[in-house]
């Protein structure tokens, strides 16, 4: 916002210097170096059960994660670094199958609070009086409609239209993306109620503020003001409640699975194996792998998302002299 | 650069910080005032500790003989209402209860029951045969709604009754001779109708109260019992407390005063209470963590116990391939079942090859399809899919729950390793497993079956094409036939054999269902501190005769 | 007299959110009298059908429930015959807004200093750590938390009891498991609040101006650094006050949380809209109190 923010040194493009900023965050640099390496295993991790890799890979590395052991509840070893399951199955295996699944939803949910959240919410605090009140009854109205009935009928009715007209023209393999696609949908239909909620809090309290008023008295238009000098301000609560936003949706998708709304066995995400994870919590036997394998990656991924967030403010934020 | 705003120099923002700040105090302090008297209200009370406290599964519910269907509904209607007969608490085989003896005419279709001029309501006044005329006829009555209604079929004219043919309830074949003497009109001899005068839906309730008080008359107090205990409390998710009836003429022998029954579901918290010394008792099949059975198994408060129930799944033979007797008898013999009861089970489960439970009184199933790959692949490939080859995609749908689901991943390896078919799995919630099933939309189904009472016929009447339970669009006229005429047999082994052929016919021959294993039953307790639970094949243990020892 | 206004628009809202409920819930498949076992002939469903007018047209039905709801009764349950709604909606609600006030106050009495405090240390030690806590409790929900909270506190130590709702005490180990999410969140959103304020241009003054550092941080930033809890704090004592299916079921709390779910999944079709109706009016309520506090904290928001 002001040259204030250089102190003197040379001058550089805003991006220059956000990128700088951000390189010099070394938490939130090897946050992102963790989530790339993720997402990279995840999607190397089909590759390594293939016959031209798996004989120069360690066994554990080569599972699939609907392959049935002999081996229950078999704790972590060099054959299978995680432990297996209840079945047999390979934990590493379908940790590392479930991350596509949960990374997928945590994005949707993210995206749609992102985008329909920020934008609902910023127009409703910005434009107040009585577009606020309607937009915002409408928010009460989904928030209170019960999403779990919501969801039951948007898969039981929906999905077997969708299903037949999908299947007419891609043949096969399209039931279980339809079933994704409900499952995104249901969960980004409730994930931005909140994001809305906040973002609308924070620009009813900034849209008074004198800059604000400055601006408009220069002549910025609307959207200008809203976009340019608005919701900057208001990017760091935005950045965090994303981050927070991923996990709930994670866990949201879980408790639909569990309730047999969301994804379909043999498919496994984080959320359902912390969940099955948990069931092994009693006071006669833990079978410990099985909670702290998926909780253990979920919460990691989380931190280095908040991190890399925190870091991306700080390379973004118009007063980044702190 | 915008000048920034500094609140210290405004004296009028200063005192509206100041209002500010105090209101939000007082805010706070009436939220805080408002938290504890809530806190008070929600958990104020502590009753008395019950003299035994059962963990008895879902919340049931009601608690309206009538009205009732689940097995933990029956089991607390159990203690509060009592039918003609009930089961003995040793061999579930009917004992005198409200009726003290009867005759039964040479066709067997027709009962004289002599009540015990003893028998009195929980709050005075005897229970004499008009109370069981009535209470039946409000069973059949259209204006009930009783879901079991079906129990009373066997007296005559009660179908019609029910279906609104006849309007007059006085048509009901159970007639008034005076008021300790009723007599019964069957439509069909049938062997097990005294162990029906002990079910649940034909127990004795009190008219007065009903016609007072309608759909809620359970919560009337003082509720008038017919049976060995009276309704105290029931808070909704919360707990039932019933007390023992002093007015009962069995009363000498009820062994406990106050017995405590918790609505709980969920397997871990039944197991944390019951360790923890909250509950005495777990009774329920669905209670039990299965990861811990093979430590729980060997501890002394265990007790497993066959019972009569059947775990199997559906083929929708109106669905290709699955027409084909040969494909759904090549699926089943590539089940290797003894894998199910070993690795998901594991409460000591028997693979089952036959629909109706060991055990059955009177009656013997025949052997059924074991494990045999290679004829499995034979099969498969005279019916036209050597290989599994151009067979279509399939899917077996079954309803969320952890077993469920172990199951259905495990035969769908099965089926792929040894016959090389691609099967899907459809997990959904209950309500909508339940309308598929009933719609035969789906391809291949898991169910399961638990007897109502001890003879073959609650089983095998489910597959007669016109029964609501078939499911399968499996219809076949002589498996009918030689149902109708088992049920009109009075002679005990001719009609055994007649169903013995009917269950051939169901489980060898035409396969339209495919058994799995048979369920066991699990209680827990500690035999140190409770006796009077016994072990029997419809998991009936009635409450009067537990008790702690001292 | 914007309260009031606000307060009107309670009635229209809650006749839209009870019509979408009550159709939503019967264009699901299945009903409330489906079982596992049919009935012995097609005329016990049709009379059970009958009894509870499921029979009639829709907009009949949704007419003869409006009539119902405006003598205050919303009808009888279609799982739990022998109980109507208003029954068990008090006895359950009780319970649940107990629990939901305590999980509440813990969340925020663990949450706003938390927060505070890693702002206040931010890019140290402490801030990482206090993060990776917040962090954590995020991460690690109600259905894991509360089973380890039984184990080790109930079962192997005997501190609290496993389970039930008897004394305050039984209260203690519930409040934990579902508090300590929401603390989480709050922490990161006060954080943030935090951070955001103390750059604002008026504490900057303050500073310069030689005040004392914490006058400046609890007089000055504190009370604007609270606006994203508090838009939080609306949804969430709704979430809260109507209790949670998990928490209720893992320590056997009889409060209407489970119902949220359970009579959706039974097509418990009365009992659905009748909780749809008391949750909404209480998110509404709640959000109307969220904002008139915006204006409490901070003078320049103004309503019209």
């Amino acid at each position: 916002m002001s040259d204030r923010t250089l102190n003197g040194r040379e001058r550089l493009t805003p991006s220059q210097r956000a990128r700088r900023r951000f390189m010099s965050h070394r938490v939130a640099m090897a946050s992102g170096a963790f989530m790339v390496a993720l997402i990279l295993l995840v999607l190397a991790w089909p590759i390594f059960s293939q016959p031209t890799f798996a004989p120069h890979l360690p066994q554990a590395l080569t599972w699939a994660p609907d392959k049935l052991n002999d081996a229950q509840f078999h704790p972590p070893s060099a054959a299978h670094w995680f432990g297996t399951d209840a079945l047999g199955r390979d934990q590493l295996a379908r940790v590392a199958v479930g991350a596509r699944v949960s990374l997928l939803v945590g994005a949707v949910g993210a995206g749609v609070s992102l985008i329909i959240g920020v934008l609902w919410g910023a127009i409703s605090g910005y434009v107040g009086g009585r577009t606020d009140s309607m937009m915002m009854r409408f928010v009460d109205i989904l928030y209170s409609l019960p999403s779990i009935i919501f969801v039951i009928v948007l898969i039981t009715t929906l999905e077997v239209l969708v299903k037949q007209w999908m299947t007419k023209i891609f043949v096969g393999g399209a039931p279980e993306a339809v079933r994704l696609l409900f499952l995104f949908f249901g969960i980004g239909a409730v994930s931005w109620l909140t994001m809305a909620r906040i973002v609308r809090g924070e620009v009813l309290s900034l849209r008074t503020r004198q800059f604000v008023d400055a601006s408009r008295a220069l002549g910025a238009g609307h959207a200008q003001l809203l976009f340019r000098h608005i919701l900057p301000n208001i990017s760091g609560v935005i950045i965090v409640y994303l981050a927070l936003t991923v996990p709930s949706v994670i866990l949201f998708e879980s408790f639909l699975s569990y309730l047999g709304l969301g994804i379909q066995p043999p498919m496994a995400s984080w959320g359902s194996l912390i969940a099955d994870g948990a069931q092994q919590i009693n006071p006669i036997r833990i079978y410990w792998w099985l909670l702290v394998f998926p909780a253990g990656v979920l919460t990691s991924t989380l931190l280095a998302l908040s991190f890399l967030g925190d870091g991306l403010r700080d390379a973004l934020d118009p007063r980044a002299n702190r | 650069m915008i000048p920034a705003r500094d609140d210290h120099h405004v004296p009028a923002g200063m005192n509206y910080f100041r209002r500010t700040r105090d209101s939000l105090a007082a805010c706070f302090s009436f939220l805080t005032v408002l938290l504890a008297l809530l806190s008070l209200l929600g958990c104020g009370k502590k009753e008395p500790r019950a003299d035994i406290t059962i963990i008895n599964g879902a919340e049931p519910e009601s608690l309206d003989p009538a009205i009732i269907t689940g097995q933990p509904d029956g089991r607390v209607v159990g203690a509060l209402f009592e039918g003609l007969t009930r089961l003995n608490a040793k061999t579930a085989t009917p004992e005198p209860a409200l009726a003290e003896r009867w005759e039964i005419s040479p066709d067997g279709k027709m009962y004289t029951f002599h009540l015990r001029t003893n028998a009195v309501w929980s709050t005075g006044g005897s229970i004499t045969a008009a109370d069981v005329v009535y209470s039946w006829r409000r069973v059949v009555d259209p204006l009930t709604a009783s879901d079991y209604a079906g129990q009373l079929f066997l007296v005559k004219n009660a179908e019609e009754i029910n279906a609104g043919k006849i309007k007059d309830l006085a048509a009901l074949g159970a007639q008034v001779l005076d008021p300790y003497t009723l007599r019964v009109e069957l439509v069909a001899p049938a062997t097990f109708f005294l162990d029906l005068c002990a079910f649940r839906t034909l127990a004795v309730v009190p008219r007065a109260t009903i016609e007072k008080y309608g759909d809620q008359w359970i919560m009337a107090r003082p509720l008038p019992t017919s049976g060995p205990y009276t309704l105290d409390a029931w808070r909704i998710r919360d707990k039932i407390r019933v007390r023992k009836n002093p007015r009962h003429w069995d009363a000498a022998n009820v062994q406990n005063e106050v017995v405590d029954f918790l609505p709980v579901e969920s397997p871990n918290t039944a197991l944390n209470l019951y360790e923890s010394g909250a509950a005495d008792i777990i009774w329920d099949k669905g209670l039990v963590p299965t990861e811990l059975l093979d430590i729980l198994r060997k501890r002394t408060d265990c007790h497993n116990f066959d019972y009569l129930g059947t775990y199997f799944y559906r083929y929708n033979t109106t669905h290709k391939p699955f027409d084909d007797p040969r494909v759904r008898k090549a699926l089943l013999l590539a089940v290797d079942k003894r894998r199910l009861v070993e690795r998901i089970t594991r409460a000591g489960e028997k693979t089952a090859s036959h629909l109706t439970p060991p055990g059955m009184a009177n009656y013997t199933a025949p052997e059924g399809l074991g494990y045999d790959p290679a004829l499995a692949k034979k099969l498969l490939s005279e019916a036209g899919f050597p290989g599994g080859k151009g067979f279509p995609p399939f899917q077996y749908l079954y309803n969320s729950s952890k077993v469920h689901e172990q199951i259905a991943v495990e035969l769908q390896q099965m089926w792929k390793e040894t016959l090389g078919l691609k099967m899907e799995l459809r997990q959904t919630e209950w309500k909508v497993y339940l309308a598929e099933q009933s719609k035969t939309n789906y391809h291949l189904c898991r169910s399961s079956w638990i007897g109502d009472y001890n003879d073959p016929n609650t089983f095998l009447d489910m597959f007669m094409s016109n029964n609501g339970n078939n499911r399968t669009g499996w219809v076949n006229a002589r498996y009918d036939q030689l149902m109708r005429d088992a049920n009109q047999q009075t002679d005990v082994k001719r009609r055994a054999a007649l169903l013995r052929e009917a269950e051939t016919l169901l489980i060898r021959d035409e396969l339209p269902i495919a058994p799995l294993y048979f369920y066991v039953g699990v209680t827990f307790y500690d035999p140190e501190k409770i006796e009077g639970i016994y072990s029997n094949v419809l998991d009936e243990h009635p409450i009067y005769t537990i008790r702690k020892k001292r | 007299m914007y309260f009031f206004k606000r307060a009107l628009y309670l009635i229209p809202l809650l006749l839209v959110i009870s019509f979408l409920a009550f159709v939503l819930v019967r264009v699901a498949p299945g009903g409330p009298f489906d079982k596992e076992r049919k009935p012995a002939s097609p005329e016990i469903e049709r009379n059970l059908k009958a009894k509870y007018h499921l029979d009639e047209p829709l907009w009949k039905q949704y007419a003869r429930y409006l009539a119902g709801l405006a003598r205050g009764d919303f009808g009888p349950s279609l799982k739990y015959r022998n109980h109507t709604v208003n029954d068990i909606l008090l006895q359950g609600l009780p319970v649940s807004l107990s629990l939901g006030f305590i999980a509440f106050g813990f969340a925020q009495a663990i949450g706003i200093p938390l927060g505070f405090y890693t702002a206040v240390r931010r890019g140290q030690w402490a801030d990482y750590g206090g993060s990776f806590l917040a962090l954590l409790a995020v991460c690690v929900p109600g259905f894991v938390v509360g089973p380890l909270l039984i184990m080790w506190l109930a079962v192997k130590f005997h501190w609290f009891p496993v389970g039930l709702w008897e004394t305050p005490w039984h209260a203690v180990l519930p409040m934990v498991a579902l508090g300590l999410y929401f603390g989480g969140k709050i922490a990161r959103l006060m954080r943030e609040g935090m951070l955001n304020t103390l750059s604002a241009e008026y504490i900057t003054t303050a500073r310069a101006k030689g005040l004392r550092e914490s006058v400046i941080l609890w007089k000055h930033a504190f009370r604007l650094a609270v606006l994203p809890v508090l838009s939080y704090s609306g949804p969430l004592l709704a979430d809260l006050l109507t209790g949670s299916f998990v928490v209720e079921n893992i320590f056997q709390i009889p409060g209407v949380g489970v119902f949220l779910v359970n009579s959706s999944l039974n097509r418990d079709y009365t009992m659905v809209v009748g909780l749809v109706l008391l949750y909404a009016a209480l998110l509404v309520v709640l959000n109307l109190l969220v904002d008139l506090s915006y204006s409490l904290l901070d003078p320049r928001v103004k309503h019209e």
